[in-house]
C-alpha cells in the first residue's frame, strides 16, 4: 500500500541516517525482512525513481512507525537525510518476501554486513519470541560503520564485531568470524544482508557447516514492485533451472545457496532463456 | 456532470483513455495488488516473445534527470506460458488486454498471432517494432517502412478481424510519419507512439557505462515533449487514424497535452514506478482538467489543438450556455 507518512525523528548512527516514520498501514502488515520504498525530491522532482530500504525498526506508537536506515549515496539518499520531523515522505510497502522463521527453537547466527545489519534486528525479534537462540556478528569497514553493535550486545547471546581496519573487534570481514562463530555457538541457521560478495562468502561458509543460510540482497531498484524488471538476479528453482527472477517482488531473501553469486551481473548461458542456447533449448 | 470518458481504439470500445503502457505492467498480478485493474482503459502486457527470454544483464537501470535508461532486453516467459498463466489469468477477470509482441524476424511476428489468434482475452495486439531485425543486421523493424510494414502486413492477415492490430512506432527515425503511413496502408487499425528512444549515460566513478548493455531505451517526463511532437505529426498526416500516445506521462495534465495533440488513448509507463496508483490518478486528473475546460466528452478534445488560429473553441459555448441562467 502507499501511504504519505510524517517523519516523527530523524537521527545520525554513526556513520548512517535512521528516520522514523508514522506509517500505520506498512507498519502493522510488516513481517521481518519487508522493505519499503520511498518517492524522494519532493513534488515536481527529477529524480523518477524510488528509493528501496529496509526496515530497521517497526513500533506501535502513533499508530505504528517504521525506522529506515540508509547511508548518503547519492542525490536522492541525500534529499532524504535532510529530512526533519514533521516532513512528509511518500511510501509504498511492505515490498517483498519476508524472512522464513524456523518452527524450532534453533540456534541462528545473524550477519550483517555495513548498514545492511538493519534488517536483522526485526528478524532477531522474531526469532527470540520463538525461543531461538540468536547471535550477532556485525562487521563493517571502519567502527563508524558497524551499525547497530550496542542493540546486538543487549538482545543476542553473543556478539562478534569484525572492521577491516581493525578499530572495532576483530580484524578483518564478516565472513573471516563466520566459521568459528558457527562452530562455537552449534549455529542450525544462518540469517545475512550485506553487498552482494559478503553474501557469496557467508553462503559458502554456511554450505560448508551444512546448515541452511537465508540472505537479503541489496540490488538497485527502480519501482520496487515488480513491474520494472531491472533488479533480477540468476538464482536456481525448486524444479534445478536458473531464472533471472526480481530481488523485489521474488526477493529480496533468498536460500543463500539457491543464488547464483558469482553469475550476478551477467546472463549465466544456462538460465531460462538466456541468449544462444538457452532460448533456443527453451523454445 | 462527469465528462464521458469512453475511447475508441479502432472498433473496440475503452470506458477510458488510460492504458499501462508496453512493459511496464509486467504481468498485471503485481498492479493488481493495488488497485482493481478494470479502472483501467486497458492493460497492455510486457512484449510476448516466442521463447522464454533472460533479457540484458544487470545493471539494467539507470536514473536520469527527469528519466531513466533502462536496458531490460524483453525479458519474459516466452509465448507458452504466456499463455498458460499470463493471459487466462487476465481474461478470466475481464480485464481488456493489449497483448504486445516482439520477435527478431516477420516469421516470428507472424508465428505468435497466430498463436494469439485463437486465444481468448485479447481485446487488442500491439505490435512492438523497436526489436531488432535478425535478417536486416539486427536494425529494428521501426527504423523503416517498409519492413514495419511487412511486419504489420503479415499480422493483420493472421489476426481475427475484429482485434485491432496497433503498431508501436519509435521516436529514433528521420520521417515518423512515413512510417506511420506505411504501417497504416498495410493494415495497422491503429498506432501507439513513442516507444523509448536510445539513449545512454556514464558512470564517472567507474569510468565506464552506467548500463550494462551500454545503451538503453530512455523514458519518464523527458520524453514527453517527443511524444507530444510525434503524435501532433502524425494526426496532422493522417486524422482518422486512432492514435495511443505514449511517453513520459506523469499527469493529467500531460495526457490532456498528447490527448490535444491527437492521442485518442494515452499509455502510462515509468510513472507507474514512481507510483504504482499513477494510472488511476492521471484518469481522475484528465477527467477533472476536461471538466473544468468544459468538456463533456474526451473525444472532443481529440486532436483539438490542430484546429486552425481563431476558430472558437467548442466548449467555449458549453461553459456560457452553463453560467447564462
Amino acid at each position: 500500500m502507499q501511504v504519505t507518512g510524517t517523519v516523527l525523528t530523524t537521527r545520525r548512527v554513526d556513520a548512517y541516517h535512521a528516520l522514523t516514520v508514522v506509517a500505520p498501514g506498512i507498519a502493522e502488515r510488516h513481517r521481518p525482512g519487508h522493505f519499503v520504498s520511498v518517492a524522494v525530491g519532493g513534488p515536481g522532482t527529477s529524480m523518477i525513481t524510488r528509493r528501496a530500504f529496509t526496515v530497521h525498526d517497526v513500533k506501535p506508537d502513533y499508530g505504528g512507525t517504521v525506522e529506515l536506515v540508509f547511508t548518503v549515496r547519492g542525490p536522492g539518499t541525500a534529499w532524504l537525510a535532510e529530512r526533519r520531523a514533521r516532513d512528509t515522505l511518500n511510501l509504498v510497502g511492505p515490498l517483498g518476501r519476508p524472512f522464513p522463521l524456523p518452527r524450532d527453537p534453533v540456534h541462528c547466527v545473524l550477519v550483517g554486513d555495513e548498514y545492511g545489519a538493519a534488517v536483522l534486528f526485526p528478524v532477531a525479534d522474531a526469532l527470540m519470541e520463538r525461543g531461538c537462540r540468536v547471535d550477532f556478528l556485525l562487521g563493517g569497514a571502519s567502527a563508524d560503520r558497524v551499525f547497530g553493535a550496542m542493540r546486538a550486545r543487549r538482545m543476542a547471546a553473543t556478539t562478534t564485531l569484525t572492521t577491516e581496519d581493525g578499530s572495532l573487534g576483530l580484524r578483518g570481514k564478516v565472513t573471516d568470524a563466520l566459521p568459528s562463530v558457527i562452530a562455537d555457538t552449534r549455529a542450525d541457521a544462518v540469517y545475512a544482508c550485506g553487498p552482494m560478495d559478503t553474501l557469496r562468502a557467508v553462503t559458502a561458509v554456511a554450505m560448508e557447516f551444512d546448515i541452511p543460510v537465508q540472505v537479503a540482497v541489496e540490488e538497485s531498484m527502480a519501482c520496487g514492485i515488480g513491474v520494472c524488471m531491472t533488479c533480477v538476479l540468476p538464482v536456481i528453482g525448486d524444479d534445478g533451472v536458473t531464472r533471472m527472477v526480481r530481488a523485489c517482488a521474488d526477493g529480496p531473501v533468498f536460500r543463500g545457496e539457491r543464488v547464483r553469486f558469482e553469475d550476478v551481473g551477467t546472463i549465466p548461458f544456462d538460465a531460462l532463456g538466456a541468449p544462444g542456447g538457452g532460448a533456443r533449448h527453451a523454445g | 456532470m462527469p465528462v464521458d470518458m469512453r475511447t475508441f481504439l479502432a472498433h473496440v470500445e475503452l470506458a477510458n483513455p488510460v492504458t499501462t503502457a508496453a512493459g511496464c505492467a509486467a504481468s498485471g498480478r503485481e498492479l493488481a495488488q493495488f488497485f482493481d485493474l478494470h479502472r483501467l482503459g486497458a492493460l497492455t502486457t510486457r512484449s510476448v516473445t516466442m521463447a522464454p527470454r533472460a533479457g540484458r544483464p544487470t545493471p539494467r537501470m539507470a536514473e536520469t534527470a527527469s528519466g531513466m535508461l533502462n536496458s531490460v532486453g524483453l525479458q519474459g516467459p516466452g509465448i507458452d506460458a504466456f499463455l498458460e498463466r499470463e493471459l487466462p489469468w487476465l481474461a478470466q477477470r475481464g480485464i481488456r488486454t493489449i497483448v504486445s509482441v516482439g520477435g527478431g524476424t516477420v516469421a516470428e511476428y507472424s508465428e505468435l498471432a497466430r498463436r494469439l489468434a485463437d486465444a481468448p482475452g485479447v481485446t487488442a495486439l500491439e505490435v512492438n517494432l523497436s526489436c531488432p531485425n535478425i535478417e536486416d543486421r539486427g536494425r529494428v523493424f521501426a527504423r523503416e517502412g517498409a519492413a514495419a510494414a511487412e511486419v504489420i502486413a503479415s499480422v493483420r492477415s493472421i489476426m481475427r478481424y475484429d482485434v485491432p492490430v496497433v503498431a508501436k512506432l519509435a521516436p529514433d527515425v528521420a520521417d515518423i510519419v512515413s512510417v506511420a503511413r506505411a504501417c497504416v496502408d498495410a493494415g495497422a487499425d491503429a498506432l501507439s507512439m513513442i516507444n523509448n528512444p536510445l539513449g545512454m549515460a556514464i558512470d564517472t566513478v567507474a569510468l565506464r557505462p552506467s548500463l550494462a548493455a551500454v545503451t538503453g531505451g530512455l523514458s519518464g517526463p523527458a520524453i514527453l515533449p517527443l511524444a507530444v511532437r510525434c503524435v501532433w505529426q502524425v494526426h496532422a498526416a493522417l486524422p482518422g487514424v486512432p492514435l495511443i500516445g505514449v511517453g513520459g506521462v506523469m499527469t493529467g495534465d500531460d495526457a490532456f497535452q498528447l490527448i490535444l495533440a491527437g492521442a485518442c488513448a494515452v499509455g502510462v509507463g515509468t510513472a507507474l514506478f514512481h507510483d504504482p496508483y499513477a494510472c488511476l490518478r492521471i484518469e481522475r486528473e484528465l477527467e477533472d482538467l476536461l471538466q473544468a475546460r468544459g468538456f463533456q466528452r474526451l473525444a472532443d478534445a481529440v486532436g483539438l489543438a490542430h484546429r486552425p488560429p481563431g476558430s472558437a473553441p467548442r466548449h467555449l459555448l458549453v461553459d456560457s450556455e452553463e453560467s447564462s441562467p
